[in-house]
């Protein structure tokens, strides 16, 4: 089923700020396996210049994904959800996430088309400060694939 | 930001450390929790299947999040990493087992560019399957 290509251009308000909390940032490194101390301890952290614990490169997808929602899971857009996967994600940083930080997400869709009956919608994310300072733009292409074909259409291989 | 790795230092085509990487179910669970993407395709075999995947599959961004650390480890700071994209090409299966996947990552320097900044190219397989495509992590070295 082909998305309304009229979310292509919208502009949605700032999200909810989010706190970025050492706690999360411990949580996410865990998660990854990383034992870089720079996501861990403050003073680590510090040596190299940051202001409190760094969050890891791909951090920003626990704000960039939830904001992404507004688009995706709006009925109105017509994705299947049940059959999305990432295709591709992208971050670009003006600084790094760091503890303490409070976030809001501004995204726009950029992008709808459809491929071999695959619907594919590139989303951009930019996360701002609450005060407005850019720290990272997130741009993410999800794909919800096409159906499976009915088997008596399916070429035997 | 301090890097241990300097500009100066790198070569185009210097070849980074490579890993690998296991995957289990259980670490899939716990970045659902830590991400919030609770997607069942991620810990659910029953619903992967019904969705038309052959099993439990990792999140992209785990993969995107472990193959970076090829990166992050060379360079000391992760905050030196500036840009980060990847294509996802194919599924990284997990299964419900002892083994459950690796993840074999290698990376390579690509191209000096101005600023300090210098781009590596990272490839990432699951046994004989290419996960990741364009994999390109540009940071800025001291």
């Amino acid at each position: 089923m082909p998305l309304d290509q009229s979310f292509v251009g919208r502009r949605y308000p700032p999200t909810v700020p989010y706190q970025v909390g050492r706690e999360k940032i411990r949580e996410f490194a865990a998660a990854i396996g990383d034992a870089n101390p720079a996501y861990t301890d403050v003073e680590a952290a510090r040596a190299l210049g940051h202001p409190d614990l760094v969050a890891p490169p791909t951090f920003a997808i626990v704000l960039s994904m939830r904001a992404s929602h507004q688009v995706v899971k709006d009925p109105a857009l017509g994705l299947d959800y049940t059959r999305v996967v990432h295709g591709e994600q992208r971050f670009s940083y003006t600084r790094p996430i760091v503890a303490g930080d409070e976030l809001s997400v501004i995204v726009t869709v950029e992008k709808i088309r459809s491929m071999a009956g695959s619907d594919i919608i590139t989303t951009r994310g930019e996360i701002v400060t609450t005060s407005g300072e850019a720290v990272c733009s997130a741009y993410s292409t999800l794909v919800a694939r096409a159906p499976d074909p009915l088997p008596e259409t399916r070429v035997p291989s | 930001m301090t890097t241990t790795v300097t500009y100066d230092g790198v070569e185009v085509g210097e070849q980074l450390p490579h890993r690998s990487f296991p995957i289990a179910r259980a670490d899939l669970v716990r970045y659902a929790g830590a991400s919030g993407d609770f997607n069942p395709i991620h810990w659910n075999a029953r619903f992967a299947v019904e969705v038309g995947l052959p099993d439990v599959i990792a999140h992209g961004m785990f993969t995107m999040a472990t193959a970076v650390r090829l990166v992050t480890d060379w360079i000391g700071d992760p905050g030196a990493v500036v840009d980060y994209s990847v294509r996802f090409t194919k599924a990284v299966v997990v299964p419900d087992d002892e083994g459950g996947a690796t993840l074999d990552v290698e990376g390579v320097v690509a191209e000096k560019l101005e600023d300090g900044l210098v781009r590596i190219d990272l490839t990432a397989r699951s046994g004989d399957d290419k996960v990741l495509g364009m994999a390109r992590a540009t940071v800025r070295l001291s």
